[in-house]
């Protein structure tokens, strides 16, 4: 799904982050990034997503190399991410209105799909729904909690059908049962469909629940990424607890040691 | 914003003004201070005649200067907003000419560009352009980063980053710099037309009725520009009213 080859990045007038970076995602997988802040987490999510450009080397992301956004892409970060003057059915919208506003020109909107008004309403409706914020629809995000805030922007991703779904600390800033909650409709999901994730977090617990695989970032330029396979993601029923609190551990003194 | 004023404030305003203007005819007793009795039938009379034609000149010349303004202004000051560089390079300009009273400019704008209606709307033009051009950059610098990020996310160019993101988020700034600078305007607009037009309230205040002493048709004249003050105030703070719905929907 994703293939990072040679990838080096620096923001101007500093030292580069990434230098011969190389890295493979698979489709289907769920990958969990860890690190400090500061990192380049972020940036290295950024890169994936077409927002920021390589100095050299490329990211190809579904045999096709990200120069920009990509239709298919969808990126949910921890906040500020809705328009304040739209309704939160106007804003889980945007996304299938953009797509609208330039026509299927397979640079900002999908060729493969024309959606027509009212299923762009339909389907935009239906993700509302099963995100529990229905009756939410025509308030404006000023009067929302973070959580529902957080599921308006899930929904306006999920809604543009994403193959690729990148997070950047989107539970960050939410109280625990609707952290857990959020995380476990993103986990079924990903178990009910092709989807292919990759989760930004500093959060040790969230990058073991989250990620089948766990990639461990530390401070400085990168060169050689350092991958961890994760058995115990998940909330499966009867997970054993130490194992769980084993992998924490493991990261943990993995991150200890690269600081 | 709460508090919009009704019809029956709007009426009670209205007596106490017309209330006080009768006392002042009293009391001053002269032919410069006409009763409203005088006027208002002149008023009304010629407003769908002769002062009509004065004002819709008058108003043309306002709204097309509004037009050209916020055309100019906003791109521009989206572009400074969002390109902190050319910013930094024009903010110093921009702080230096933004206070000058534009009508000084008045006589060299008649040479450069003639004595056409195109002067006059380019002057006041000016005047609401610095406005809109300040408050429309700093709207676009504030907004956060993460917010054009996610929508560029969504597959947003710069077209559809305008259409849906910069152009709604700076309309409530646009219109109150408009609303805050509208008076000024008019007055700019009331010296223009003294001179090099024959149609417009200040021509036909000044020329037509004060110099030849025609003092309740003048004043008919300065009800029809209060009037137009008036009017552009209402309309554009109803659509203020209408843009910072979410706002007051947060507060119930």
């Amino acid at each position: 799904m994703i293939i990072i080859k040679d990838l080096t990045f620096a923001y101007s007038g500093q030292p580069p982050i990434f230098q011969g970076y190389r890295l493979e995602i698979g489709r289907g997988e769920a990958l969990s990034i860890i690190g400090p802040s500061g990192c380049g987490k972020t940036t290295l999510l950024y890169l994936l997503a077409g927002l920021r450009r390589p100095q050299s080397g490329s990211i190809i992301v579904d045999q096709k190399p990200v120069s920009r956004p990509r239709p298919r892409s969808g990126l949910v970060l921890q906040d500020h991410g809705l328009l304040p003057w739209q309704t939160v059915r106007e804003n889980a919208r945007l996304g299938l209105t953009i797509w609208g506003f330039y026509g299927s020109d397979g640079r900002h909107a999908p060729v493969d799909e024309k959606i027509s008004f009212h299923e762009a309403d339909q389907r935009v409706d239906a993700w509302l729904a099963k995100l529990g914020i229905e009756s939410l629809r025509d308030q404006y995000p000023l009067q929302l909690s973070r959580g529902q805030r957080q599921r308006t922007a899930i929904a306006r991703t999920l809604a543009m059908q994403p193959d690729l779904l990148l997070m950047d600390e989107p539970f960050s800033a939410l109280d625990a049962p609707t952290r857990e909650e959020l995380q476990k409709f993103i986990i079924d999901l990903h178990d009910s469909s092709d989807l292919t994730y990759v989760i930004v977090t500093h959060d040790i617990e969230v990058a073991v629940v989250m990620g089948k695989k766990i990639l461990v970032l530390e401070k400085g330029c990168h060169q050689k990424a350092r991958m961890i396979d994760n058995a115990c993601a998940g909330f499966a029923a009867g997970r054993r607890q130490n194992e769980f609190q084993k992998t924490c551990e493991d990261v943990r003194q993995l991150l200890g040691s690269l600081t | 914003m709460s508090n919009r004023l009704n019809m029956r404030a709007a009426l009670i305003g209205l007596l106490m003004f017309f209330a006080i203007w009768q006392t002042l005819a009293w009391l001053i007793h002269q032919p410069i201070m006409p009763s409203p009795f005088q006027v208002l039938p002149i008023f009304a009379g010629s407003l769908f005649g002769e002062l009509g034609v004065h004002f819709l000149a008058s108003a043309g010349r306002v709204l097309a200067a509004i037009a050209l303004a916020v055309v100019t202004a906003v791109p521009i000051g989206l572009g400074l907003g969002q390109i902190p560089r050319a910013n930094r390079i024009f903010a110093p300009l921009i702080a230096i000419v933004y206070p000058i009273p534009k009508i000084v400019f008045l006589p060299v704008i008649y040479v450069l560009m003639g004595i056409t209606d195109i002067s006059k709307i380019f002057l006041i033009a000016l005047i609401i352009f610095f406005q809109i051009l300040v408050v429309v950059r700093d709207e676009a610098a504030n907004l956060h980063p993460e917010l054009i990020l996610s929508v560029r996310s969504l597959g947003a160019g710069r077209r559809a980053l305008f259409r849906y993101v910069y152009f709604p988020a700076s309309l409530p700034a646009v219109l109150t710099a408009l609303r805050v600078s509208v008076g000024t305007a008019i007055a700019v607009l009331f010296i223009a037309e003294q001179s090099l037009t024959t149609y417009g309230l200040g021509y036909y205040i000044v020329i037509e009725t004060y110099q030849v002493l025609r003092y309740p048709q003048m004043y008919a004249g300065i009800l029809a520009m209060s009037l137009l003050g008036l009017a552009l105030y209402f309309v554009i703070y109803n659509l203020e009213l209408k843009v910072n719905r979410y706002r007051a929907e947060e507060q119930n």
